[in-house]
């Protein structure tokens, strides 16, 4: 038997021992991987999810504008390992050999791909060689829907005629009209009102969209891409030409503070633009293995389902539909039914004279001189 | 050798953090742009030799400056820039003076508290203090709801996202760099100036115009300069309160560095910028150069 000394001593030593082992495992580096995605587009819970299941911090940081994004990765060493640029830029960057290519032998779960989905990503990334959808959606028109009814009656609402007409755009001058700031938008939806390419590089065809904007200007209270959100659900302005996703939120955030203002989505009969974010590495992401360990993460249809529960955006991943709450799933605003699908058209990349042709109609628009 | 330091080091702080990068900017604004990392051509690199380099300058051209003069869109957004800071500054002149005039003429110990308050805001976020006024100027914001309860206006007034809420972001933000240069040269004028001017018969308005105003001129110019030359190249305000109809130039160069990705010709914008800004500021010396002389 030993006497307490010696046994104190040893529990001591073992103490020491067990300091000794955390200490040189902490010297081997801790595995982490930067995700650098669109604010308010996740539920935390997953990535907290992620850590526990792989042991991986995750560093998350967010942005509001493919622009920003764009500018970050053409100047270099973003320090991101994952990064989520819209289709139309996804596609310049790639030819700016600002991504690597996927190892897909990583992603074990890529099989869970729509392939309705990836059929029209192939426009912006072929075979999906660089990039895996995230969440898609549509540009279409959020209203309030008590102020619509007062100035419109029962008149439809699911046309463009709504803000592209003007004698009816006029009627909503009072209360207010917002746009996205962006041309890809808005420029490419009045092409599809007027019966043009989207895709257009005609340079006359594209001032005719631009005139039709024009004509409309005097009813638009702003240009802007994301203040629509708070001034929808405060009943500030009644109609909003946005992105499906931030006029649904718009609507919960009404519902939330109970203010009385109804806010409803509508995708257009003319046809909308659908539009992809989609995840890619970066060439010189420094935690490459970590980053396909997160997209093979994100491809399981029960972590992207919880995703899109949250944030009121379709996914592109067909077996995760199972997991999709039946509000989310049912609402033709999120999941467009197959009549309204094959309306909705993509937008390609500009080249960079046409891109100057449109960015300076653009602000000939936007500021209506 | 101690005297050489102290004349270096704003020479080194000059090199460093103004000519280095203004070089950086204008030798952007000579490229070509490309869709690449980083997005223009072409790209020195000191390593390459000097004949490398001798050619790569050959490369380079004055075009973006021929392209801004050629579009009437980047004169106007200069002149409108120029109008909106030159308004705002006389607004703010206008609101800083009695402002500062009363608390160099407030009771000693009353001056220390006075300055705190102006100097309050500076605690809080300028960018919080900017989205406060979105709150104040909506339709259905603070002051549309004060007016229609009091009766004095019947439909609500829309201020937010013109260029009305514009001038009054920036008077309200740039208003203490008006008021403390102006507090200090009317807090140093020697009362018994104006006493005299009071013995001589001078009434209290006059002795204002004869005697206070002319010397807190100096606070005025460096007022309005320290209120005029930020406000030119104001980015923040007009893009949150501002309508879209707010052309200003630091928005016109936001499009041309973010939607074209054109960084030589957002950088020859903001080369026309400085030159635009300079002509001013060497003015001013210059002018202030004569008064001492004159004043010898």
């Amino acid at each position: 038997m030993l006497n307490p000394g010696i046994k104190r001593l040893a529990t001591l030593a073992g103490v020491a021992a067990a300091a000794l082992a955390v200490a040189s495992a902490s010297f081997a580096k801790d595995r982490e991987v930067k995700v650098y995605n669109w604010s308010d587009y996740i539920d935390e819970s997953i990535l907290a999810d992620f850590t526990k299941e792989t042991g991986i911090k995750v560093t998350y940081d967010v942005f509001d504008s493919n622009e920003v994004l764009e500018t970050k990765l053409l100047a270099g060493k973003t320090g991101y390992d994952i990064v989520v640029p819209t289709g139309a830029f996804l596609s310049r960057q790639i030819k700016a050999g600002v991504f690597q290519k996927l190892d897909k032998s990583k992603l074990t779960n890529i099989g869970n791909v729509w392939p309705e989905v990836a059929k029209r990503t192939d426009v912006y990334d072929p075979n999906g060689e660089h990039a895996i959808t995230y969440m898609w959606g549509t540009t279409g028109i959020g209203y309030n829907e008590a102020k619509i009814k007062e100035r419109l009656g029962d008149a439809p609402v699911n046309s463009w005629d709504l803000v592209f007409k003007p004698e009816i755009a006029a009627k909503f001058k009072d209360c207010g009209i917002f746009m996205l700031d962006s041309p890809d938008d808005i420029l490419s939806s009045a092409l599809r009102y007027l019966g043009i390419d989207p895709n257009t590089k005609d340079e006359a065809e594209l001032k005719k969209g631009a005139e039709l904007l024009k004509s409309i200007r005097p009813n638009v209270r702003k240009f802007h891409s994301s203040e629509y959100i708070n001034a929808l659900a405060d009943g500030d302005i009644c109609i909003a030409v946005g992105w499906s996703g931030d006029i649904l939120q718009a609507r919960d955030r009404a519902e939330e503070a109970k203010n009385g203002h109804v806010i409803k989505y509508s995708i257009p009969k003319e046809g909308a633009m659908m539009w992809f974010d989609m995840m890619a590495i970066p060439k010189d992401a420094e935690n490459v293995a970590e980053a396909h360990e997160f997209l093979n993460y994100l491809l399981k249809p029960e972590v992207i389902a919880k995703a899109s529960n949250y944030i009121n955006y379709a996914n592109g991943n067909l077996p995760s539909k199972e997991f999709i709450s039946e509000e989310v799933k049912n609402d033709p605003a999120i999941y467009p039914d197959e009549d309204t699908m094959s309306k909705l058209f993509v937008k390609l990349a500009y080249d960079a004279k046409t891109q100057r042709t449109v960015t300076r109609l653009w602000t000939g628009v936007v500021t209506g001189k | 050798m101690r005297k050489w330091l102290v004349i270096a080091i704003p020479y080194v702080w000059m090199i460093l953090f103004f000519l280095i990068p203004f070089f950086i900017v204008f030798k952007i604004s000579l490229s070509e742009s490309e869709i690449s990392i980083p997005p223009y051509t072409p790209v020195f690199d000191i390593f390459e030799g000097w004949e490398s380099i001798k050619a790569k300058i050959g490369e380079l051209d004055f075009e973006k400056y021929s392209f801004i003069f050629s579009d009437e869109l980047y004169t106007s957004a200069y002149l409108s820039s120029i109008k909106i800071a030159a308004v705002s500054t006389f607004l703010t002149l206008l609101i800083a003076y009695p402002l500062a005039y009363g608390m160099a003429r407030a009771p000693r110990e009353w001056q220390p508290t006075l300055m705190m308050f102006v100097i309050l805001p500076f605690w809080t976020s300028f960018l919080i203090r900017v989205y406060a006024w979105i709150g104040i100027l909506k339709n259905e914001g603070l002051l549309n709801a004060l007016l229609l309860n009091l009766g004095v206006i019947s439909e609500p007034l829309t201020i937010m996202n013109t260029t009305m809420a514009v001038y009054i972001g920036i008077v309200y933000s740039y208003l203490p760099f008006m008021v403390l240069p102006l507090y200090a040269s009317l807090e140093k004028i020697d009362g018994r100036l104006l006493e005299a001017a009071e013995d001589l018969g001078s009434p209290p308005w006059k002795a204002f115009w004869q005697v206070t105003f002319p010397l807190s001129i100096p606070g005025i110019v460096a007022g309005c300069f320290l209120v005029f030359i930020p406000a030119v190249g104001e980015f923040v305000i007009p893009d949150l309160l501002g309508g879209s109809e707010t052309l200003m130039i630091g928005k016109t160069l936001w499009s041309e560095f973010f939607n074209n990705r054109d960084w030589p010709v957002a950088s020859a914008v903001a080369v026309l910028l400085l030159l635009v800004l300079i002509i001013p500021i060497v003015g001013f010396q210059w002018a202030q150069q004569r008064a001492r002389e004159a004043g010898r």
